[in-house]
């Protein structure tokens, strides 16, 4: 069995190395396909034959021990979950990508005019008034130029100054294999995170996982702002794991081992250092998470990004953040994380308000959506700073959720702006009586996200305010925040829905096709997954209980 | 447990399968065979009260069980509740006939239902909450029902986030209490601190009184009428609407008992207030809309005086006489091919004797007239209000007696308005179909029948009170009599045009009239401060996060880095002269640090 820990992570990388390969081939992307697919087996199988407390299977091969790093792999029932997420998302967005379900490219630009602060692109004032590197100056300078000419009043001037300004043009209309392979890199250095077992492996993964995914951004995103977004995106996460490096490397020799099981067990580091670790660990981790304020790159980076990209951002990527955190920080520091449970609480309940509020008033969709997912993980870091035992569960549930719910939000937001042409609130409307079907499931995604009873965001959000109404005290303020925010999401939600799906039917929305059979096939699993998630929470809660934390 | 587990579940996997349905013919099965299920389990539960339990979600230091308790009284609103479900359910087959969207609306009243039943038979809080959401949600679906219709879409989603604002303290109450209690089962919470038991139940009211439409949060329910009559039917007689007060019933051992007062004010001055608007309404499902309001306040004055059986006997009784006025509003509105407004709409008895019947037995058992249901039920809660003997017990007692004689009146005058006004159309009996007939004479016929539960029902209520069921009749006839004289005084001045306003009796509130028509225009200053609030403050939040957070403080270090690096670079191109200028400046800086070092050291 332990091979198959190998396997979950070796074989997306095959298969994005083939991918790459035959670039040139329509086939690459059933080649992706067959290796996710592959992949997502080897994760589900991983629970037979398991053992019944700690790690599940382990495996340990020396690579550079003079380093600490040791080729560790374990699993348990904290990262399997997560792992077999990733491994499922990665599946679906290559299925996506191979049945070609998103009519237009994911080249092409997807807003008409070019994005404006409004929508998600960069600041182009500030970004002249300095004069940053050549390639910034372009891209702002083409947003500007699209918002001029469409100012001038003709949409299809616009869309075509949008066009130039990208260098994927050429190969507009059909997805490349390239995109399918980056999702696979992706998915294949995600899957090592949840699965290392040694602290420097996982840094290596932490960061490996960056590269691919800039890629997808940089190069597959939306034109007018794709690069700023990419490069934003970049620079946020490097700092974070450069913090979260020394973290690392403090515990180890505070240590004298890298394992992370080992330190857990034994209780994590001294007490000297345990604040110290924990501040930069959860530095490090709540720039992924994101935490406010650490998240503005989020929104940037999910409105630029193509619907694959943004998918699997925010099911897998900000994933990372949040098990980093209850895992590695927690773990490797329980005192520290306690000593620094408030801070964490406050500026959490902070991020859910202030995301609420912001939501309530954004005019575009995948920005709202991306916004959205700031508030819900700033449900689970809540939890999890609260610390007990409801709290911490709670928090993996909520996280797991979040997975299922979120990227479907973004699948739907991605096939609405590729046949609309505009992600606009306001040139949007009366889906409801153009497209019957997919307007159902953005309602079913909605309906979800804002933590309806009885789907899977119910029980990590309801248990959130459990947690912070079961420390009492000032924490009680925190679980209202909490409670107020789950308000807020149904209000900003409802508003969404009011725009996309009531009322008459707006010009952008007319004659927009219903769901197709392929959009069908990669969406059902996640409406399955959340429908089942919210009906029999027991099963997964078993798991988190038996897990190692 | 299987009985329980059949009660909720057969309605629900009936609506998930539902949605799926295309045809009309399936979906119309499935519509009415789960109701019909319902009816029949429950009716089995009534008779074997089932209870059982099985963990859902286990969070370690507490846990969520799928845990049930069907006492007889239970039972009853679960019947009560099925029974209202599946005469809409028959109702709606003929009156949504022509409309394409009738599989999805079945489906999503069949889930309303099982969210409701689920309140109804749920012992544990989480659970609970479940079934209190899930029916805010299935609202939400079906007041926007009418794709078309311009305030539909508003009015839904008013309904799901005023609900939705209650829940925020209602989901906060629960998870106070359970933390202090340890547990989530209604029957194992017992001995909470008295601080947190007072603060979770306000906070627990609070969601009650959103649900329940009670002031002040009552503005949701009246524009709720934007969608099919069915739904409002539903809403307002057995589910929704009801469920507030149902679980204030459920959760009476809890109360401290010195804050029922809280409960009681919040009754007296919705059943007044409500009524007053219901008095001065401007279209027939405006007055059952505030009537509605005005008879679950009755409901809260029964948990104020820790009379829950009395106020779950009225909620039974009112759930028959309400299914069967909005029922009826909907058949007598289509035969006067209207929009609902009282002004235009009017029938002759002749016209749809059923209607006609129907509609007048519905308003006498509301205006409380012996031997009706209405006049059973409220007799108990104003007897529970009078032996109470608190201080709770006397606000309410004549608060009641006040909403007698408003409930006497609003009905009189719907039903002078709506059949004593003559009609210059041609004569011609609008014929039922089958469906809506059948529907109005069974509900008719349960709105006669349902005051034997008195004598023989789940329900402990207090003994009937001579002197008081004197002073509750007198009430009631002051009600007509005022609203009758004013009638024949108008026709006596002789007006000529039926649809004078002058016949109108809501002529007697005066110039306060308007005001409490638009129900003291309490919805629209809501809305214009929610909204500008919610501008306000989400104008605020995103000055902070984009503007400070992220183009501030996160662009803004971007930019000055990189004017930092330019500021370097230019000093790395400057010639000869500023190189030395600088190798000069850098030795003495190196050579001061050595000095200081090697000082500090010695």
């Amino acid at each position: 069995m332990n091979w198959l820990l190998v396997a979950a992570v070796a074989l997306p990388s095959l298969g994005a190395a083939l991918a790459w390969a035959y670039r040139g081939e329509r086939q690459a992307h059933w080649l992706g396909v067959a290796s996710a697919g592959a992949g997502l087996v080897a994760v589900a199988v991983l629970p037979f034959g398991r053992e019944a407390s700690g790690w599940w299977h382990r495996l340990d091969l020396a690579w550079a021990p003079s380093i600490h790093l040791d080729f560790a792999l374990a699993v348990d029932g904290v990262s399997w979950p997560l792992a077999l997420l990733t491994a499922l998302l990665g599946l679906l967005c290559c299925v996506y990508n191979a049945l070609g379900a998103e009519r237009s490219s994911a080249s092409a630009p997807l807003q008409v005019p070019a994005a404006t602060v409004a929508t998600g692109g960069p600041f182009p004032k500030a970004d002249r008034a300095v004069g940053v590197p050549a390639e910034t100056t372009i891209a702002a300078a083409s947003a500007s130029g699209g918002t001029r000419q469409a100012g001038v009043g003709s949409v299809r001037t616009g869309r075509t100054a949008g066009a130039e300004a990208g260098e994927a043009t050429a190969e507009a209309g059909r997805v490349s294999p390239v995109l399918t392979s980056l999702l696979l890199a992706v998915q294949a250095a995600s899957t090592l995170v949840f699965l290392a077992d040694n602290l420097v492996l996982f840094f290596i993964a932490f960061e490996a996982v960056l590269l691919p995914m800039w890629a997808i951004i940089h190069r597959y995103g939306d034109p007018a702002a794709r690069r700023h977004a990419a490069g934003k995106f970049a620079l946020f996460t490097v700092a974070g794991s450069l913090l979260m490096a020394t973290g690392l490397f403090i515990a180890v020799a505070d240590t004298g081992t890298a394992g992370l099981g080992a330190i857990i067990t034994a209780g994590g580091v001294g007490e000297p250092v345990s604040l110290l670790v924990f501040a930069l660990l959860a530095l490090g981790f709540a720039v992924k998470a994101p935490l406010w304020p650490l998240h503005s790159w989020l929104p940037d980076a999910h409105t630029a990004a193509p619907t694959v990209g943004s998918v699997l951002l925010a099911g897998v990527l900000l994933k990372l953040g949040t098990y980093g955190l209850i895992r590695v920080a927690g773990g490797l520091a329980p005192d520290g994380a306690a000593e620094a449970a408030p801070v964490l609480g406050a500026l959490a309940a902070l991020g859910i308000l202030v995301a609420g509020l912001v939501c309530l008033s954004l005019p575009e969709l995948k920005r709202l959506i991306a916004y959205s997912s700031v508030g819900h993980m700033g449900f689970v870091v809540l939890a999890f700073a609260a610390g007990t035992e409801a709290g911490v569960r709670a928090a993996l549930f909520g996280n797991l959720a979040h997975g299922l719910v979120t990227p479907l939000l973004f699948f739907l937001a991605g096939a609405i702006k590729a046949r609309a042409g505009t992600g606009r609130l306001s040139s949007l409307g009366g889906l409801r009586l153009a497209a019957p079907r997919l307007a159902g499931l953005l309602g079913f995604a909605a309906l979800a996200s804002l933590g309806l009873p009885g789907l899977a965001g119910f029980w990590g959000e309801a248990f959130t305010v459990y947690a912070a109404a079961e420390r009492g005290g000032a924490w009680l303020a925190l679980a209202a925040v909490a409670a107020f925010g789950a308000f807020l999401a149904a209000a900003y939600l409802l508003r969404m829905l009011r725009r996309v799906s009531h009322g008459p039917v707006a010009p952008a929305a007319a004659g927009i096709g219903d769901v197709s059979a392929a959009e069908a096939a990669v969406w059902t699993p996640l409406v399955a997954g959340t429908l089942l998630l919210g009906l029999v929470p027991g099963p997964l809660l078993a798991l988190f209980a038996e897990g190692l934390l | 447990m299987t009985l329980a587990l059949m009660l909720i579940g057969v309605p629900a996997l009936a609506g998930l399968a539902g949605l799926l349905v295309r045809g009309r013919g399936p979906a119309r099965a499935l519509a009415l065979a789960a109701p019909a299920v319902a009816i029949v389990v429950a009716a089995a539960c009534a008779a074997a009260s089932p209870t059982g339990a099985f963990t859902l979600a286990d969070f370690g230091s507490v846990r969520v069980s799928a845990a049930f308790d069907l006492s007889p009284t239970a039972s009853a609103v679960a019947l009560a509740s099925s029974t209202v479900a599946f005469l809409v359910q028959l109702y709606s087959t003929a009156y949504l006939r022509t409309d394409p969207r009738y599989p999805p609306f079945a489906a999503q009243v069949n889930l309303f239902l099982a969210a409701m039943l689920l309140v109804v038979a749920a012992d544990d809080l989480v659970l609970l909450l479940i079934g209190w959401e899930v029916m805010g949600a299935c609202s939400y679906l079906l007041i926007a029902h009418y794709a078309t219709l311009p305030k539909a879409p508003g009015a839904a989603a008013k309904a799901f986030l005023v609900t939705r604002f209650g829940d925020v303290a209602f989901v906060l109450g629960v998870m106070i209490l359970a933390a202090a209690a340890g547990s989530f089962r209604l029957s194992e919470i017992r001995d909470v601190p008295e601080g947190a038991a007072a603060a979770a139940m306000l906070l627990i009211l609070f969601g009650c009184i959103g649900k329940s439409a009670q002031f002040p949060l009552q503005i949701w329910l009246p524009p709720a009428m934007a969608g099919p009559t069915p739904v409002s039917a539903l809403i307002h007689a057995a589910t929704m609407v009801a469920a507030g007060a149902y679980v204030l019933t459920r959760l009476l051992p809890l109360w401290p008992a010195e804050l029922l007062v809280a409960v009681a004010v919040v009754a007296a001055v919705t059943m007044v207030g409500a009524g007053l608007c219901a008095l001065a309404a401007s279209d027939v499902k405006g007055v059952l809309a505030w009537s509605t309001v005005s008879q679950v306040g009755f409901m809260f004055a029964g948990v104020a005086v820790a009379a829950g059986d009395a106020a779950l006997f009225h909620l039974v009784s009112h759930a028959a006489f309400k299914g069967l006025l909005f029922l009826t509003a909907g058949t007598v509105i289509a035969v006067a091919a209207t929009d609902g407004s009282l002004r235009t709409t009017r029938l002759r008895p002749g016209d749809s004797p059923p209607a006609f019947w129907a509609m007048t037995i519905g308003l006498a058992s509301m205006a409380g007239l012996p031997p009706l249901g209405g006049f059973f039920s409220k007799e108990t809660v104003l007897g529970a209000a009078y032996e109470a003997g608190t201080p709770a017990g006397v606000v309410v007692f004549w608060a009641g007696v006040g909403a007698s004689i408003l409930t006497a009146a609003y009905a009189a005058r719907l039903w002078l308005l709506l059949f004593w006004r003559g009609t210059d159309r041609e004569k011609s009996r609008a014929r039922l179909a089958g469906p809506e007939a059948f529907s109005l004479w069974a509900l008719t016929i349960s709105t006669l029948g349902v005051g034997a539960l008195y004598y023989r029902g789940p329900f402990t209520v207090p003994e009937l009170h001579g002197d008081l069921m004197a002073l509750l009749l007198l009430a009631t006839l002051g009600g007509f009599a005022v609203v009758g004289d004013w009638w024949w005084r108008a026709h006596r001045r002789g007006s000529r045009s039926a649809t004078d306003d002058r016949f109108d009796p809501a002529r007697l509130l005066g110039r306060t009239r308007p005001a409490f028509a638009a129900g003291l225009y309490g919805e629209r200053l809501a809305a214009k401060a929610t909204r500008a609030l919610a501008r306000a403050a989400s104008l605020g939040a995103r000055a902070l996060d984009e503007r400070l957070v992220d183009r501030t403080a996160v662009e803004g270090s971007a930019r000055a880095t990189l004017a930092a690096a330019r500021e370097t670079a230019a000093g790395h191109r400057g010639g000869l002269a500023a190189y030395l200028r600088l190798s000069a400046a850098g030795t003495l800086v190196v050579a001061a640090v050595a000095i200081g070092v090697s000082l500090w050291h010695g």
